[in-house]
């Protein structure tokens, strides 16, 4: 694990791109900010795999948490509530601190 | 006993011309079956194992690690090898076992598809294939879950988007009044919707 790009607790921004085909990352958390949950490990590219190629190299899978009333802006529960998301590593962009 | 009396109409098996799709399907499992690609035994045996993908999987899953408070702390940390333990191999998948604490309530979709752990879960009800559902919960969760008669004003509702490699497990609170209870007991307080999380597990009788 020690060679992902992110950790832990981790200020992450999902990456603002729209391109056409078969993507994982859903449309309504791009460009929002997130916090690393957990490293899932290493999984090949299912954006690749979708078009029988290999998916390599393997990308990280994070997890990342949001909060709700940042993502959604008439979201009518507390600002305690969260979704958290499965996104690979070529999706994530560091936050400047 | 007899049964000599007859005040219905007799049974009929009439099931009506067979769909389409009905017709390639069989023709399609002769043709294998012909070919020697798997024979008839093996079919028996897949849709014996598809037969046993049932909730109540899951459920003796929960019930364990609601009894052993070490089994518990295996299958949250290492979801396929708690399963495995159980005798229940779900194979490459990945599987995340959520936990609901009094104060968070976990509540599983999956926006791209219906991506779902069906060994543990069974078949995926047709209202988590649903658009509806799949699309609202992510946007209004507690709505959807009022729905399903579950209300949570205290608790944080925390949705996962099982939209890649993973595949996700709810493991409910245990209800009060269940002190005592035998794992098959409290098996039988769980179903497929406690363990995808849109109500919590039932409360004893």
């Amino acid at each position: 694990m020690s060679a992902s790009r992110f950790s832990v607790g981790e200020r992450v921004k999902v990456a603002t791109r729209n391109p056409t085909g078969h993507m994982r990352t859903p449309q309504y958390c791009r460009g929002h900010e997130g916090t690393v949950e957990r490293i899932c490990g290493k999984f090949p590219n299912p954006e690749q795999l979708a078009y029988g190629k290999n998916g390599l190299p393997a990308q990280t899978l994070y997890r990342v948490r949001f909060e709700q009333q940042k993502l959604w802006p008439a979201y009518a529960g507390p600002a305690k509530d969260s979704i958290e998301i499965e996104i690979y590593d070529h999706w994530l962009e560091p936050v400047g601190s | 006993m007899p049964h000599d009396h007859h005040d219905h109409s007799p049974i009929e098996i009439d099931e009506g011309r067979p769909e389409e799709a009905q017709v390639l399907a069989e023709a399609l499992r002769e043709l294998l079956i012909e070919k020697g690609l798997f024979t008839a035994e093996d079919m028996n045996n897949q849709v014996l194992a598809m037969s046993k993908r049932t909730p109540g999987n899951g459920a003796a899953i929960v019930a364990r690690a609601w009894t052993d408070v070490a089994y518990k702390a295996r299958l949250l940390s290492d979801g396929p090898a708690a399963a495995r333990e159980m005798g229940f191999d779900i194979g490459p998948a990945q599987l995340l076992v959520v936990e609901n604490t009094p104060d968070v309530h976990n509540v599983i979709v999956c926006t791209l598809c219906s991506c779902y752990p069906v060994l543990l879960l069974g078949p995926s009800p047709e209202w988590y294939k649903s658009k509806n559902y799949r699309k609202r919960t992510v946007y209004e969760p507690r709505e959807v879950l009022k729905e399903f008669g579950t209300v949570l004003p205290h608790k944080e509702v925390r949705v996962h988007d099982s939209t890649a490699d993973m595949r996700y497990m709810v493991l409910p609170e245990r209800p009060e009044g269940t002190e005592g209870w035998s794992e098959d007991q409290l098996a039988g307080l769980i179903n497929v919707d406690s363990l995808i999380g849109v109500t919590e597990a039932n409360s004893p009788a």
